[in-house]
């Protein structure tokens, strides 16, 4: 599939460990620190609780199934800081969700936007609990009234 | 030679496996009680076997034999002996082997402990625990040999992955395995009792300490799971609703289901069709999540082996047993008599309601981890994860919860909803309390946690409730196992909703000597100085922390840690847990102006997640034992749970 | 009576809703199997215009990057690429193709120093017309590119009309060509 790509997706940061030690293998990767606020917290409390609120429903796109809160990558590093330059900036997470939707797909968001291709899923529950209640009814004894 | 001793007893194993399913097979058609005599031997010597198999691997790997594949492939000399151990089953051929030398050990455990069951159930039970043998030894002789030879023979290996090089690794897939087995006889018991159309009381209380075995392991297995990938990962994450999880959670969930509806098969004859559809259910989600996690048709952080090709094989071995199963399910259940009605307000209808909404999650886990293969098929990729999962299946878990308060207080047959409500006062003043005094301290949490504590403090009095105005010393231990076991899931919850709601985190790039605040801590960077392991070299941070501004110092020591085969740098996370409690701190990369990056996260009562799975899992051993020592007394009188 | 027979039909057709759900599960999983979903992540913006940016020029005496630029009738390419990425290197003679047969390049360095682009451009050719400095992938995030290295197409208006994820082949040139050719 990506055969040819092999850069942005390490999980691991090399820091000052490559110059510790003498032969550090080669992870492909930019050298560059992180994003200014992919490791830093914003200030406001509120703010950053909304940021991080959303940073755990969106997904880190060059890892293997983690969120970009959740994710040592370098790209989950820059997407953090943009969504925490954005909340900073006073848009609303629903926003910043909508605005990364439509540069990547409804793929980025861990949380399935309501539509005719996900209505079966997110109307399961109460299809089965129906269905159960519908089931489990025989089960009971009639009451003669 | 040990490599191929090991793969001898594995064809002998697996000859005898297909004796064992023709035997009882002929056994039972043609009521040859001589032939039926000779099944029970033959699964015990078969389990022997399937030991002596593993035994051998796993004696290649303690030895570093470099001249079978598999070692070179995953381990490595220098490894720690435990590590050498644990290697084994580290890998998908060894697990492979290693679920089916604990099914052959389960086996011959049914075929020499089971004395209550009548013989031809038994015998079919066995028949059918040999054909799902057969199939796992046909997969590993054919597709997945794990004693193949590697010609000429590797100077050393490629190493074990650093990541599994814990003691997690020893006890988590084991654990797992176990369970899954246990369900697995669980289900030969089902499919032999649907064949023999003995679906009553004795099946079930043959079936029960089966189920409440499997079920304990489980447990174990996921809460071990969980706090493994949370210390390891380094970001505190306990649960990510990962494909791979779900496939563990969901076979949980059947089988509790299971063991609430055997009961009431064993006690009360009620609840037949649910108590069968149950077991394969279990079973096929056991199935279903050894096949997820080694497809790779799911992304998952955890999972491993991707080869479509052993898809393939293991699909086929689904497709055979469960359709199987639900076929002979739905031909013959309808024979079988309707066992007694009940009425609504009752202990029965409570565990309908019950099972209920465990399938009712368990319906939402399956379709929400393989919705993303239906979009696929529309040309839509999507991601499902943890804001689905936890607006869909929290609710219905919380009303579970609080079924769970009401159901060991209602009577069976039939109860008074009004009479109900009165031996519910305490529960509800508990849950009322802690609402009320969660809004005072803290002003207001997000919902989901808020109702997850106050259900906690519900759940945690109404479980303990059976025990008022009893004789302790003479209250049966199954019923101490339910109470423990149901104030394990309340101890778990008040963890969840805890850790959800006041988790404190501090992010920081810190120089040494400055102080950094995370909740009630303060926590210093004293420097940075290199460590080494025996397979490891790293990078320490030594880390002062005191809570408050009067505490005693302490001293954590989060490392940045660089494997050398395979290159890999993991970070050791540094956790130190309180009575109230945990810190958890990791270490970052430099930003190259002296400054390191710190990660410190406060978790309150986050041990509670796990404290409460041991406890449900001793709750489920109580009950195990309660069970056992009730059914060897010669008088044997049926009783309430 | 009727009512128990209607009861033990209706019975018995919900028997078999178990192996229907399975089946259904299974038919799902075999799809997955033997028609495994491509995993590549795409750009949801193509068939977009270009989403408004404006960044420094990455090596001085060369234009930095903007939007705008891309609006002025001419279909080019905007390569998306890095000094530290390996796959890139494999790609700049098929790049250096290209622009010799007159295609435009322009190109968005991810997280760089101009000393290395430099350096990299020395060692392996240089068919860049425009290089912009994305230091922080800010605008590799707004294109909905996932890595490197990346090439999208855009039109003369400054619409975004191909995506192309990872290397340039051989034998990738010619959808390249058609589709700057179907741009103007």
């Amino acid at each position: 599939m990506s055969a040819a790509r092999v850069c942005g997706s390490s999980r691991f940061g090399l820091g000052l460990l490559a110059l510790l030690l003498a032969a550090g293998p080669a992870l492909a990767d930019s050298s560059l620190p992180a994003a200014d606020y992919a490791n830093t917290q914003l200030r406001d409390p509120a703010k950053e609780a909304r940021a991080r609120d959303l940073m755990g429903t969106l997904r880190c796109l060059v890892c293997q199934g983690q969120s970009i809160a959740d994710s040592d990558a370098e790209m989950a590093g820059d997407m953090r800081s943009l969504v925490r330059k954005r909340i900073l900036a006073g848009e609303s997470p629903d926003t910043v969700r909508k605005s990364l939707i439509a540069s990547y797909g409804d793929y980025v968001s861990y949380d399935p936007p309501f539509s005719w291709l996900t209505a079966p899923l997110w109307l399961m529950p109460l299809i089965l609990i129906g269905l159960g209640a519908w089931l489990a009814r025989g089960s009971f004894t009639r009451r003669r009234r | 030679m040990i490599a191929e001793a090991g793969l001898a007893a594995l064809w002998l194993a697996a000859a005898l496996a297909a004796l064992q399913f023709v035997m009882a097979w002929i056994g039972i058609a043609r009521d040859r009680d001589d032939i039926m005599v000779a099944v029970r031997p033959v699964a015990f010597v078969q389990g022997l076997l399937a030991v002596l198999a593993m035994a051998l691997l796993i004696t290649l790997f303690v030895q570093s034999d470099m001249s079978v594949l598999l070692v070179a492939q995953n381990s490595h000399s220098d490894k720690p002996l435990l590590y050498k151990f644990a290697g084994a089953w580290g890998n998908h051929e060894g697990s492979m082997l290693l679920w089916v030398t604990i099914l052959g050990l389960a086996g011959a455990a049914v075929a020499m402990l089971e004395q209550n069951l009548a013989k031809p159930t038994l015998i079919a039970t066995l028949g059918a625990q040999a054909v799902i043998a057969l199939g796992f030894y046909a997969f590993l002789l054919f597709s997945s040999n794990p004693f193949a030879r590697l010609d000429p023979a590797a100077p050393d290996g490629a190493g074990l992955n650093p990541l599994l090089q814990d003691p997690g690794l020893a006890f988590h897939p084991p654990t797992l395995y176990i369970g899954y087995v246990g369900i697995s006889v669980a289900f030969s018991f089902a499919v032999g009792a649907l064949v023999t159309r003995d679906v009553g009381p004795a099946f079930a209380r043959a079936m029960r300490p089966w189920v409440l075995g499997a079920r304990v392991f489980l447990t174990l297995g996921i809460t071990a799971g969980s706090y493994w990938a949370y210390y390891e990962l380094g970001w505190g994450g306990w649960w990510f609703w990962d494909p791979v999880e779900n496939a563990s959670l969901m076979p949980w969930l059947a089988a509790t289901a299971l063991l609430h509806s055997v009961s009431v098969l064993a006690t009360r004859d009620g609840l037949r069709a649910w108590t069968v559809m149950l077991a394969v259910v279990a079973f096929s989600m056991s199935m279903v999540g050894t096949f997820l996690v080694r497809s790779g048709i799911l992304t998952s952080v955890h999972a491993f082996a991707v080869d479509p090709k052993r898809g393939s094989f293991i699909l086929a071995l689904l497709a055979i047993y469960i359709g199987g199963a639900l076929i002979l399910f739905a031909l013959r259940i309808g024979t079988v008599r309707q066992g007694r009605t009940f009425d609504l307000v009752s202990r029965e209808g409570a565990l309908v309601a019950n099972n209920l909404l465990l399938s009712v999650i368990l319906g939402i886990v399956l379709i929400g981890t393989l919705y993303p293969i239906v979009a696929a098929s529309f040309g839509v990729q999507l991601s499902v994860g943890p804001p689905f999962f936890n607006k869909a299946a929290g609710p219905v878990a919380l009303a579970l919860v609080a079924i769970m308060g009401v159901g060991p207080l209602l009577r069976w047959r039939r109860d008074d909803a009004h009479e109900l409500i009165d031996r519910m006062m305490l529960p509800i003043a508990a849950a009322a309390l802690a609402g009320a005094g969660i809004f005072i301290a803290t002003g207001g949490i997000a919902i989901l946690p808020f109702l997850g504590l106050m259900l906690a403090a519900g759940l945690a009095a109404a479980s303990v409730a059976p025990l008022w105005k009893r004789n302790l010393r003479r209250t049966p231990l199954f019923t101490w196992g339910m109470v423990v076991a149901h104030l394990g899931i309340a101890v778990s919850l008040a963890g969840m909703a805890s850790e959800s709601a006041f988790t404190r985190e501090t992010l920081v790039a810190a120089r040494v000597g400055e102080p950094h605040r995370v909740g009630p801590y303060i926590v210093r960077l004293d420097g940075i100085s290199p460590a080494v392991g025996a397979n490891w070299s790293a990078l320490q941070a030594h880390l002062s922390v005191r809570r408050g501004e009067d505490g005693n110092w302490f001293v954590l020591r989060p490392q940045s840690r660089f494997f050398a085969s395979p290159p890999t740098v993991t970070s050791e996370s540094a956790i130190a847990t309180m009575l109230d409690g945990q810190l958890y701190t990791v270490l970052g990369a430099a930003d190259g102006q002296g400054r390191w990056q710190l990660r410190l996260w406060w978790k309150p009562y986050v041990t509670f997640i796990w404290l409460g799975g041991g406890l449900i899992a001793l709750g489920g051993f109580l009950s195990l034992l309660g069970r056992v020592r009730r059914e060897r007394r010669p008088a044997y009188r049926e009783g309430y749970a | 009576m009727r009512r128990g027979h209607e009861a033990a039909g209706m019975k018995r057709g919900i028997l078999w809703l178990p192996l229907a759900g399975f089946a259904l599960v299974l038919v799902l999983i075999v799809y997955a199997l033997f028609w495994p979903a491509d995993r590549t992540v795409k750009s949801a913006m193509v068939g977009k215009p270009l989403p408004a940016f404006s960044v420094a020029p990455m090596l001085p005496g060369r234009p930095g990057l903007s939007n705008t630029m891309f609006a002025d009738g001419t279909p080019r390419l905007l390569n998306i690429f890095a000094s530290w990425c390996i796959p890139c290197i494999a790609e700049a003679p098929m790049l250096l193709r290209l622009k010799k047969m007159g295609v435009p390049i322009d190109a968005l360095a991810i997280r760089d120093t101009p000393v290395a682009i430099r350096a990299f451009l020395e060692r392996n050719g240089d068919p860049y017309r425009r290089i912009g400095d994305d230091r922080q992938s800010a605008v590799q995030l707004a294109l909905g590119s996932s890595g490197v290295p990346e090439t999208f197409v855009i039109d003369g208006k400054g619409r975004i009309v191909l995506q192309h994820v990872g290397d340039i082949r051989e034998d990738d040139i010619p959808e390249i060509l058609a589709a700057l050719e179907q741009a103007k």
